[in-house]
């Protein structure tokens, strides 16, 4: 799609060279993704401490001005924690295994700009557009789970490898569901192409409200929320964060990282905070459609739309963060195995039926 | 240039796997497998099997890597795994390994393949779910005792309590 | 699909690259004065007892166990999925008994209390302890 735009420009500019313009246009795509993880990252962390701040009405970040706060709006804050984690001393433990310590955030890193690679930013705006775009997002997630048991294990340190088990058992569960309720979008659109199951979405419900997904029938909003909690569950964050509860494991599997390192490892985790989102967002939400049937509707503000629900969705994982406090071991795995899975297979049933009777 | 590809993720599939027969250390096999696994994807992905690809991701690393590696941490001291995987039938296992290779080697060159035209299909999946519920359906249903018996089985074999 | 994987072969080596590069600049740029404190296991100012590597609880086996029957599972709901549409009713009825013999199974790790983290093994349960007591109990008579 967007490798095609961009090879068509080169043989018209440049001359018919297929590898060449393979390899430029693969390598702009790469560096527009890694560009925009980046700024995924320093955007969300940015937005992270605005919002504590607000939700919890902290004083530091709220920025009182140039001079006070790391200037205006404290915004230079994360252009300095960047440059801080560049040029921070990179220690290694010696007891560390020293191979795989180093391996480690190379994987977790390629599991996330892989699956960020899928998602369709606008109806002309996808670096690869696969047949099986749907599950190929899943795949990738699990890539991760392997970097980060590596990681804990490389680490030879208490914390970490506690952190890399809780954490491999979490995202392995909670896979179950989330797998399970995205089922359900794929089982009313009859495809698992991102762009043919957001053009599915399209029109509307009674003229008014959009003909997305989780509005089409109950059992379909019943799928995103139980999705939407899972993928919560899956990136580790609040109040699934067992994995790196500071209250008792430090910073669980990433206890022994520093510096650029431990950088990747913040990357990635944002990276596949939006890499959910947006499969939610595709999924369930739309994709890129605009939330008013037939307004609005073009490519470039296709971008808008997208951007706009994901981070959305973002938002409401920060405002989680904010308001749960954090479960027990045994309450994540009840709520997983005992609550989700038996509400999203039953769920499938219900869809099923509700296709069966109203078409 | 897939030509370069194909070999190139053969070779990593050949090497890692034989990394995972090689090393001293379980773990060093274990996520060796990790890239072993990720040939095979490509592997599959050049007899455009797109779908089984994915599969191949999400069953082979995202499930039973995972399942492995959790399996060696079971292992009492860790740490002296390191000595305790060299194998110790080098002989008899080259000469089992080369008579195997050399057979199928034999095979491959000796039988007539189709050669069918390498387009691209247009949707896997779908063709795949229609096989399963029309052709192959009692396959698929008894999977899923299969399925369940491993689980009952695995369960089973695994829980510790004595007199439970 | 050749190009689009290849895209994402591409996309695997650049980041390689990428994260390799930001690497080499900490190489140049940060102090590097390593000393036996600061590469120690940390562990919150305490000298760090033994190895890391000590036999793990067996319940994060079980858990993978678990998990890798419904995964196989969700994969074959999936080309299912595509062509529920397509098949119908028929589609409905297979992928139900395919579920049900499933959910048959959840039940028995369910019942045999495999799902639970904690294991209810209470040996004398008295006062506040009786129900974990009595629930301890009915789990192994079943």
């Amino acid at each position: 799609m967007t490798i095609d735009f961009i090879i068509n420009q080169f043989t018209e500019i440049i001359g018919n060279f297929p590898v060449a313009a393979f390899l430029v246009a693969c390598a702009s795509v790469g560096g527009l993704l890694f560009v925009l993880m980046a700024l995924n990252a320093m955007v969300a962390v940015y937005v992270e401490r605005k919002v504590s701040a607000f939700m919890m009405d902290r004083l530091g970040p709220m920025g009182q001005g140039p001079g006070l706060h790391a200037g205006k709006w404290g915004i230079l804050q994360t252009f300095a924690d960047a440059i801080k984690l560049l040029i921070k001393e990179d220690t290694i433990p010696k007891s560390a295994d020293q191979i795989l310590f180093k391996v480690a955030p190379f994987i977790i890193f390629i599991g996330a700009i892989i699956g960020l690679s899928a998602l369709p930013f606008s109806s002309s705006i996808q670096a690869v557009d696969l047949n099986v775009g749907v599950f190929y997002i899943i795949a990738a997630g699990s890539i991760g789970v392997i970097g980060i048991v590596m990681a804990g294990w490389a680490s030879n340190n208490k914390w970490s490898l506690y952190g890399a088990m809780r954490s491999a058992a979490q995202i392995i569960s909670y896979e179950i569901p989330a797998g399970l309720s995205i089922i359900v979008p794929i089982m009313m659109s009859g495809t698992m192409n991102l762009q043919n199951l957001i053009e599915y979405q399209s029109g509307s419900i009674f003229g008014i409200f959009p003909n997305w997904i989780m509005f089409q029938n109950p059992f379909a909003f019943l799928a995103f929320f139980i999705f939407f909690i899972s993928a919560v569950a899956e990136t580790n964050r609040t109040p699934f964060d067992i994995p790196e509860a500071e209250s008792e494991l430090v910073a669980g599997w990433m206890t022994e990282y520093s510096g650029f390192r431990w950088a990747v490892f913040f990357l990635s985790e944002y990276a596949n905070m939006f890499v959910v989102s947006g499969l939610a967002v595709a999924g369930f939400m739309g994709g890129w459609l605009s939330p008013i049937p037939g307004f609005l509707n073009s490519p470039v503000l296709g971008l808008f739309w997208f951007f706009g629900k994901v981070s959305f969705l973002i938002f409401v994982m920060m405002w989680f963060r904010w308001t749960f406090p954090r479960l027990r071991v045994d309450q994540l795995m009840y709520v997983c195995w005992k609550v989700f899975i038996p509400i999203a297979m039953l769920n499938i049933f219900g869809v099923g039926i509700w296709k069966l009777i109203f078409g | 240039m897939a030509d370069i590809v194909f070999w190139f993720v053969a070779f990593i599939t050949v090497f890692s796997a034989g990394m995972v027969v090689t090393s001293k250390s379980l773990l060093y096999s274990a996520y060796s497998l990790l890239f072993t696994f990720l040939g095979v994807t490509g592997l599959y992905i050049f007899l455009w099997a797109d779908f089984l690809a994915v599969v191949q991701v999400v069953v082979y690393i995202g499930g039973i890597l995972v399942l492995i590696i959790f399996g060696i941490m079971l292992t009492n001291k860790i740490t002296s795994v390191n000595i305790s995987h060299s194998s110790m039938q080098k002989g008899v296992g080259a000469v089992v390994a080369i008579g195997f290779i050399a057979s199928l080697g034999y095979m491959a060159i000796s039988s007539p393949w189709l050669q069918a035209a390498n387009t691209e299909p247009a949707e896997t999946t779908a063709s795949i779910g229609r096989l399963l519920l029309m052709d192959y359906l009692l396959p698929f249903e008894v999977a899923s005792l299969l399925l369940l018996g491993a689980l009952i089985g695995a369960t089973t074999l695994s829980r510790k309590d004595e007199d439970g | 699909m050749y190009r689009d994987f290849g895209t994402i072969l591409f996309l695997v080596f650049m980041g390689i690259v990428l994260i390799y590069a930001p690497l080499v600049i900490q190489k140049l740029l940060a102090p590097n004065d390593p000393n036996a404190d600061k590469l120690a296991t940390y562990e919150c100012g305490e000298e760090s007892e033994g190895s890391a590597w000590v036999q793990f609880n067996i319940r994060f086996y079980v858990v993978a166990l678990i998990f890798l029957i419904f995964d196989v599972e969700v994969v074959f709901l999936f080309p299912w999925a595509v062509v529920f549409n397509e098949l119908g009713l028929l589609a409905f009825v297979e992928m139900g008994i395919f579920l049900l013999i499933l959910m048959l199974g959840l039940a028995y790790v369910w019942r045999r209390s495999d799902l639970d983290w904690v294991k209810y093994n209470v040996k004398y349960g008295r006062g506040r302890y009786s129900n974990l007591y009595k629930k301890s109990q009915t789990i192994k008579g079943s």
